[in-house]
């Protein structure tokens, strides 16, 4: 869904761009691609790694995991998934909530779901060759560190 | 030219080999392997080539001093306010908005700002919050919007803070 507005937004910006300038538009697809292609290896082994993750550790094992009165252990097993894998989100939000159904308390759904998307470890490579490896590590580890206050606070409230 | 393509795939091709090996120890965890990562592939190339497209234009058509006016470290409440809405209107898994990153800081764009994009990108876009409503019930995600709006600022003020006693260096 949220694809299909990008290409139509892509395509738009595209079509207007080479309206204004050939040589220009051109020039940015050159760009584009070598952007892609010079990030593709990195990308690809990336998926390959989650691929043979999450075969191992499946969404049945998560939910066992994280079932009913896993406590503080199950927090910890939260944090550790959500970090370390890359589920999309079409998936990752039918799973949390079959773990909430399934007994997990709303503090674990929280830190698998703020972890998932704020903190990557498959990724960290990536991430360091843009923003230099301090800066990487530092946002990761201030990500974790706040998806576990802030799931404890919302298990808490809710 | 056939040596650098081995040598700059190598990691994929190791893991692409371990997949393999695994499909003759144990087959179905193998194919299940296999067919997991063909999804993440298929995901990644719907959303990847007009992000990358996106990235060329932007590079092409926005100067460094439209982007510094906008979005540098000068551009205060209304830079915050843009890096916000580019990441919530954003498409894609968090490793996707990296290169959009890269581009921004060498266009000039200030590193608080960059990281409110990084965030915003990787929680508050607005597709995955409609469903999370639709999933897990309005309650949940509007106190996770709360705290994560609150997370992604306070990390972007700390990470910004962090780079600006550092030499900026210039790519």
């Amino acid at each position: 869904m949220s694809a299909s507005v990008l290409y139509v937004v892509t395509i738009l910006l595209l079509a207007f761009s080479y309206a204004r300038n050939r040589e220009k538009t051109v020039q940015a697809l050159k760009k584009a691609w070598k952007s892609f292609e010079g990030i593709l290896p990195q990308f690809l082994a990336i998926l390959m790694l989650v691929g043979l993750m999450l075969a191992v550790v499946d969404a049945s094992v998560i939910s066992r995991l994280l079932g009913s009165e896993s406590g503080v252990m199950g927090m910890a097993i939260a944090a550790a998934i959500g970090s370390v894998t890359l589920i999309p989100g079409f998936i990752a939000f039918p799973l949390a909530a079959s773990l909430l159904a399934a007994g997990a308390g709303y503090g674990q759904t929280a830190m698998f779901l703020t972890t998932l998307m704020m903190v990557g470890v498959v990724t960290l490579p990536l991430e360091t060759t843009y923003f230099g490896r301090r800066l990487a590590l530092k946002r990761n580890l201030l990500a974790f560190l706040y998806a576990v206050v802030s799931s404890f606070l919302l298990g808490a409230l809710l | 030219m056939m040596k650098t393509l081995l040598q700059r795939y190598r990691m994929f091709l190791l893991l692409f080999a371990v997949n393999i090996a695994l499909l003759f120890l144990q087959p179905s965890t193998g194919w299940k392997a296999l067919s997991l990562t063909g999804d993440n592939v298929m995901e990644m190339l719907s959303f990847l080539p007009p992000i990358f497209v996106l990235l060329g234009l932007l590079d092409v058509w926005v100067d460094r001093e439209t982007m510094m006016k906008y979005m540098g470290d000068r551009s205060g409440m209304r830079g915050m306010l843009l890096a916000f809405l580019l990441g919530s209107a954003a498409a894609g898994p968090l490793y996707a908005a990296f290169p959009m990153a890269g581009v921004m800081m060498r266009k000039g764009a200030g590193m608080l700002n960059v990281f409110i994009f990084i965030g915003a990108w990787s929680t508050t876009k607005i597709p995955l919050i409609m469903f999370e409503t639709a999933t897990l019930g309005f309650r949940f995600m509007i106190m996770r919007l709360l705290f994560n709006m609150a997370g992604i600022i306070l990390i972007a003020v700390i990470l910004a803070r962090d780079t600006s006693s550092m030499p900026t260096q210039a790519d």
